[in-house]
């Protein structure tokens, strides 16, 4: 099998400064570009696509905030180079709603305050959508689990946890929890005011 | 239940819900668009060319390769840049570029500037700076003792950035007397805010004739003033916009060198320029914790009591001043709010070294010392005998009082934060009683609700919040204040929709603009919810007052009888009759024109009258109290923090939700500072290299927790409303951190009966202290430190007025004016010597 | 941001056609799976080929076949993986996780779940060996002079040294040589297949014996006889991204009574290479896992871990503790015992 380098079928050779014509789905649509070779998914989407939902904490696989779902699989953009993109689906948090209605995760984060700064957001929320579409019924420990690829530095990730068992519960067809609040100390027992 | 001014009660409306933010649907969405998410046509990418030395004059930057480089169409050098900035007036010493000299590795030198990010960074590899090094000054014990070459040219003498010595009654007599003496060192290691958006910055000349620089910064007046000040422009033809920023933690407070070189860049190329920092670079930026050794004596009663009290502080500033003046107050001032001391001294000293600078994150100066105070505390009682929940709950300062360093305290929710976690933690059948491994420890904390002082000297207000309502019923409320996440767009909607009676939805926030909002002076010192809340308390007040009246006319009532809620304007002796709120404001814009009001607010002044009493007032409190259980694995050190019991005084909680999760934020970051987070320093061997460089400036290796490392929280809110706050409000954002390190290493003492008086407790530290004969692991010394005369200032029950007796007698700032014009605040009391109740002698 | 920076990117479908533009490229070209390791070196500038041979587009990578019973003397039994299978399917394979627990478990492991979706078996093999000094941008390195690893002279992490001491930090390879596996390599002059074991090489830069030319296309598992037991510890800082700064792999076969037949213990994360815990095995094979085997066994295990100061923790605490790991991992062998195998220690 030795021999010289044939021209092969499915090389894609870009030398230097030579652009990249990717075609795609993303959320559904297809799309058709031309942008530069080296770029990455995340840098596709955000800067040729102006879909910039989807954000970047570390471009190094380290912060888990530039997650996005690549043929229904969680990935992290910042690792994927685009060329790889050619003919595959990407989902993004831009394409988590149903036109008006927001993703059941969607709401939940906002209702739960698993929303803070909301930079790791995106990231979280496909994280979450990639285990609820395996684990209808996660256990806390299988949520935090999923969840372990994102870091959040605002909400020590509890209220992000109570967000993705709400979301799993509306669901499965039952009732929105509410948000769980701090006890008060009076309201709560023997804590009296003073 | 709030009194209205009819004299009655009514449930508050929107206030105290768990509401959906008014910005959640841009989060959850992706639409919200954080700095780097701006994009303009044309727009080009810059990027910094950083020393790579970690101290040395520049002898000459050659740029000409990069210049010549396809797709640059700039190259930036320091002599654009020969007016210094700062963060505080006293430490006016940065260069948006480095002009002569380099002071840490990762100090910017020149920017390029292309029409790709990518074609930018290969031509900073193609920018030959050539250095002449100096030698390296890695650690404040080699500050003191190696005084030249000087990082900085100014500050209290050599590498010495800044000394305070405060004695605030004799100490050295108080603890000649005490029962018990205890004294320690400790030392908190640095730590970086780590926010997980990386700063960005985007600057164009607006078709508006103005500069604009929209970017990732809390403070958006404090890099108006800098931008103007270094590229010479009118600020008001300076527009500073501050987008959403996805996380700050005190890490975007400064003016950033990368912001004015934007604009500066964006004014000599004509174009949009854009500049997103890789997380390496945020590391450089810093400001974060100063690595902190302290030591502290404490002398006590048998049966407690503090008669005296001492810390010495030695900070680590890195290679500016930034915040560092404050930041060395901050390390004593708030020593005194928590437990009655009847007498305290402090001698704070910062250095600077070769590193990226220190300066406030969460807690601002004051985590170090309040881990010294709680773990110290831990140990007395231990001493001593006593329960130390108890002992916390019998010393709390009392409500209405003077501290010794003369700092007002109005409500206090100490003792009820201590006894809530005693309660929910089960600590009075289980501290002590867990058997080897498992522990509980206990540790309470208090937190400013924003600085008593601005940054700058003025007599303005530190916030306003404008209104405008308009015939739609609509209100739109614009304030400078800066959205960090911490949700105070939402306090804004809140605040203003409560007054008026409306949904929070009906109130569109306009925040983080010069050119569109009141300034505020932002988010900093966890000012925003009491200050900002205030300001729009005041302009929905007086927005109301306008609206009543012409409601009143037309119902034919008493202005007092008109009543505003559920998005109406009624009769309150007979709600049925009444109109909507839009055909109220309405009514008001027909009797007296456009309905717009304004609020502000400013801090009451503080009783401290001597050099140094700016620091540590605000006006109010806030405070917490932690129980921390732990697992220690003595085979290994290991510490698994199992659950931790939050309390904090809130005065009010605005919004439950948001309130939560500023708790277990805070909780998330003290546990991470207290376990892992280190912003560590590597120097190669001296015969081999100069290098002084970060240790991890990476996601990965600087170590933040992730979501399988929490443990359980449970929080628990005390709403004794506050006088001085909004609603009763105080804040939230940073007071929850404090007390979880001491609280941790109290656990595990409770746990394997080691002291690890140093932060992060990590597991090398904690198996060195179980093989230790001392079973302690933490620093043994304190080096001399040349302190200055101390001021002399009695604490008020010794007969003080507030002012030192060994200086000049200061009077208020605003009588020293030249301008001859009184200027004190007419809200503001007149400087008295404090009341009789006041002076609670411990 | 940081980015890649230019390279020229070819698709094969077949492994011919990817060994071919090796051999013809040379030393410029490397081979991508995952990218979880090559992307964030190249945007370091750690590596920077010209050429990027994306493997992703070839079909016979992705295959893998799962026969975990059977007589184990047949050699075609046992699990074969091609070389782009994700560690998190690895992760979630049932029959993998019931025959080689100690695999699935270190799969399991890895960084993070979106990090195992995109990582291969093949590039976890071949991930490039760690250090404090060499991880960092270009900018970083510049600061120090560089290292011997990347453009420099000089190991920092030990100045006197002529090798690179930087770290395998595979969670994988420690349990697929303590599993006996083997590994195809292809070229354009053929294939070969060795052990497992005999990938590595004992040199932070040159720590694999895959010759440059070469595509490590798949690894084979062999059949757990009756009675096998493995097992997988890894020590780390948090509870997901980190790399192990001590990975101890264990296979044993137990016989009646619990007495161990055979057993072979490899330790990764603290040097270049995964080190073979010989005496350890030998020290078991006889026993029961008893108290006292596990303590010994376990000292011994430590001993032959040597740790260098380039990775995260102290270098006396991962001396210390190491034996105490270890023995974590001795006791996951016994039968219905429980361990946890992720001794996180925040």
């Amino acid at each position: 099998m030795a021999g010289p380098l044939v021209p092969l079928s499915a090389v894609r050779a870009s030398p230097p400064r030579d652009k990249l014509r990717l075609a795609f789905t993303v959320n559904g649509e297809a799309r058709d570009l031309v942008a530069e070779s080296y770029k990455t998914l995340l840098e596709v989407l955000r800067e040729d696509l102006g879909l910039t939902g989807t954000k970047h904490g570390c471009e190094l696989g380290e912060c888990g905030a530039c997650a996005v779902l690549l043929d229904g699989e969680l990935v992290l953009s910042c690792l994927v180079a685009a060329v790889e993109c050619q003919g595959r689906s990407a989902t993004t948090v831009e394409g988590l709603r149903d036109g008006p209605r927001l993703h059941p995760l969607q709401d939940a984060f906002a209702d739960h305050g698993a929303a803070q700064c909301g930079y790791c957001t995106p990231g979280m929320l496909l994280a979450a959508k990639a285990l609820l579409e395996r684990t209808p019924e996660p256990s806390r420990d299988q949520i935090a689990e999923a969840l372990s690829g994102q870091i959040c530095r605002c909400t020590g990730y509890l209220q992000i946890f109570d967000a993705v068992a709400a979301a799993a519960q509306v669901m499965r067809g039952e009732r929105a929890p509410a948000p769980k609040l701090p006890a008060i100390a009076g309201q709560r027992g023997s804590h009296g005011e003073d | 239940m709030a009194k209205t001014e009819g004299g009655g009660e009514r449930p508050f409306q929107v206030l105290g819900k768990p509401l959906r933010r008014v910005d959640a649907i841009g989060k959850v969405t992706g639409e919200t668009r954080f700095a780097d998410d701006l994009a303009m046509p044309g727009m080009l990418h810059m990027k910094l060319v950083r020393s790579t030395v970690p101290h040395a004059r520049i002898r000459g930057v050659d740029v000409t390769k990069a210049l010549a480089c396809e797709g640059v169409r700039a190259v930036l050098t320091g002599e654009l840049f020969p007016i210094p900035f700062g963060i505080l007036p006293v430490s006016q010493d940065e260069h948006a570029l480095c002009p002569d000299k380099v002071r840490f590795v990762g100090d910017p030198v020149a920017a390029v500037v292309a029409t790709e990010e990518l074609i930018a960074e290969e031509a900073t590899r193609l920018v030959e700076v050539s250095y002449e090094p100096l030698a390296t000054i890695g650690s404040p014990e080699e500050a003191l003792r190696v005084a030249e070459p000087r990082i900085q040219d100014h500050g209290d003498g050599g590498n010495i950035h800044k000394m305070v010595a405060l004695d605030f009654g004799d100490v050295p007599a108080a603890l000649a007397g005490a029962d018990l003496v205890v004294e320690d060192c400790f030392f908190y290691q640095g730590n970086t805010h780590l926010p997980l958006e990386q700063h960005a910055t985007l600057a164009y000349m607006g078709t508006d004739g103005r500069l604009t620089i929209a970017s990732s910064t809390q403070t958006p007046h404090y890099l108006h003033r800098a931008a103007a000040k270094v590229l010479g422009i009118p600020a008001s033809r300076i527009r500073i916009i501050a987008p959403p920023q996805g996380g700050g933690f005190g890490g975007k407070t400064d003016p950033f060198n990368h912001e004015i070189v934007a604009a500066k860049a964006a004014l000599l190329t004509g174009r949009p320029v854009k500049i997103a920092l890789t997380r390496e670079e945020v590391f450089y930026c810093h400001r974060g914790r100063h690595p902190v050794l302290m030591r502290m004596r404490t002398g006590v009663t048998r049966d407690g009591r503090i008669v005296g009290h001492s810390v010495e502080s030695l900070l680590d500033g890195g290679a500016y001043g930034s915040y560092g003046v404050a930041s060395t107050f901050y390390t004593g001032a708030l020593e005194t709010v928590t437990y009655q001391m009847a007498r305290y001294q402090f001698r704070g000293c910062r250095t600077f070294t070769n590193k990226p600078p220190c300066g406030p994150k969460r807690g601002h100066g004051t985590p170090q010392p309040r881990f010294g105070l709680e773990v110290q505390i831990d140990k007395i009682c231990e001493r001593l005998g006593k329960d130390p929940a108890q002992w916390r709950i019998d010393n709390a300062v009392p409500a209405d009082s003077l501290t010794a360093n003369w700092l007002k305290i109005r409500t206090i929710g100490l003792v009820p934060c201590v006894e809530a976690v005693v309660e929910a933690s089960g600590w009075k059948s289980r501290f002590r009683k867990l058997g080897r491994g498992r522990g509980l420890g206990i540790a309470a904390s208090s937190y400013l609700c924003g600085a008593g002082l601005p940054i700058y000297w003025n007599e303005m207000p530190h916030t306003g919040v404008q209104l405008l309502l308009d015939r739609s019923g609509g209100v739109t409320a614009f304030c400078g204040a800066s959205e960090v996440g911490q949700g105070s767009d939402n306090v804004l909607a809140v605040c203003v929709a409560e007054v008026l009676g409306i949904d929070i939805l009906d109130v569109k926030v306009v925040t983080g603009d010069t050119s569109l909002g009141p300034v505020d002076l932002g988010s900093y010192s966890s000012r925003v919810t009491l200050m900002m809340g205030n300001a729009a308390v005041e302009a929905a007040q007086r927005a109301r007052d306008r609206l009543a009246e012409a409601a009143a006319a037309r119902l034919d009532i008493a202005v007092e009888r008109v009543g505003f809620g559920g998005g109406r304007v009624f009769d309150v002796g007979d709600p049925d009759r009444g109109m909507a709120f839009a055909d109220a404001v309405q009514l008001a814009e027909a009797a007296g024109g456009t309905v717009g009001t304004v609020g502000s607010y400013r801090p009451p002044r503080a009783p401290g009258r001597f050099k140094g009493a700016g620091v540590g007032p605000s006006p109010s409190y806030s405070y917490s109290a932690a129980v921390v259980e732990v697992e220690v694995d003595e085979a290994t050190g290991a510490v698994r923090v199992v659950k931790v019991w939050i309390a904090h005084d809130i005065g009010r909680a605005l919004n439950p939700v948001l309130v939560r999760g500023q708790m277990e934020g805070s909780v998330y970051m003290g546990l991470g500072e207290a376990l892992m987070e280190e912003q560590a320093f590597r120097r190669l061997p001296p015969r081999l290299s100069r290098a002084l460089v970060h240790q991890t400036p990476s996601m990965l290796e600087y170590k933040s927790l992730a979501s399988r490392d929490m443990p359980e929280i449970e929080s628990i809110l005390i709403e004794r409303p506050e006088p001085n706050g909004p609603f009763g409000a105080k804040e939230v954002g940073q007071g929850p951190l404090l007390p979880i390190p001491p609280a941790v290493a109290n656990a595990v003492y409770d746990a394997v009966r080691v002291r690890v008086d140093e932060v992060p407790i990590t597991p090398d530290k904690v198996l060195a202290a179980l093989r230790a004969t001392s079973r302690r692991f933490g620093p043994d010394t304190f080096p001399a430190v040349p302190w200055p005369e101390p001021l002399i200032v009695p604490p008020p029950w010794e007969g003080g007025d507030g002012n030192a007796t060994n200086e000049p007698r200061r009077r208020d700032r605003s009588e020293r004016r030249t301008d001859g014009r009184d200027g004190r605040d007419p809200r503001d009391p007149p400087p008295r010597s404090p009341r009789a109740e006041e002076i609670v002698k411990p | 941001m940081m980015r890649l920076p230019r390279f020229r990117y070819l698709a094969p479908t077949e492994v011919a056609e990817a060994a071919a533009a090796l051999a013809d490229l040379g030393p410029e070209a490397m081979v991508l799976a995952g990218g979880t390791d090559l992307f964030p070196n190249m945007k370091r500038r750690q590596q920077t080929p010209g050429t990027v041979i994306g493997l992703r587009g070839i079909a016979a990578l992705h295959a893998r076949s799962i026969e975990p019973s059977g007589d184990p003397s047949g050699s075609a039994r046992g699990l074969t993986l091609g070389a782009l299978t994700r560690l998190s399917v690895i992760e979630h394979d049932r029959a993998i996780a019931d025959a080689w627990p100690a695999l699935a478990v270190a799969a399991s492991l890895v960084a993070t779940p979106p990090l195992r979706n995109m990582g291969t078996i093949g590039g976890n093999l071949c991930l490039d060996t760690r250090c404090s000094y060499y991880d960092q941008s270009h900018e970083w390195r510049a600061s120090i002079g560089y290292c011997m690893k990347k453009e420099g002279e000089v190991c920092w992490v030990a100045p006197g040294s002529r090798r690179c001491w930087a770290v395998s930090s595979s969670d994988t390879a420690p349990v697929l040589c303590a599993l006996g596996a083997e590994v195809t390599l292809a070229s354009a002059a053929g294939e070969r297949r060795i052990p497992a074991s005999e990938l590595f090489a004992d040199d932070g830069i040159a720590h694999l014996t895959r010759r440059p030319d070469e595509i490590l296309t798949a690894v084979h598992v062999p059949a757990p006889a009756a009675g096998e037991r493995s097992a997988y510890v890894k020590l780390r800082r948090r509870g997901s991204f980190d790399f192990p700064v001590l990975g101890v792999a264990v296979r044993a076969r137990l016989g009646t009574g619990g007495v161990i037949e055979s057993a072979r213990i490899f330790v990764g994360g603290t040097g270049s290479r995964p080190l073979e815990a010989r005496a350890a095995a030998e020290q078991l094979t006889g026993r029961v896992l008893d108290d006292d085997t596990i303590r010994e066994t376990a000292g011994l295990i430590a001993h032959i871990a040597k740790p260098m100061q380039n990775t995260d923790f102290t270098l006396s605490w991962r001396k210390s503790v190491a034996a105490a790991y270890a023995a974590r991992a001795l006791r996951a062998l016994i039968p219905g015992g429980a361990a946890s195998p992720v001794p996180e220690v925040s």
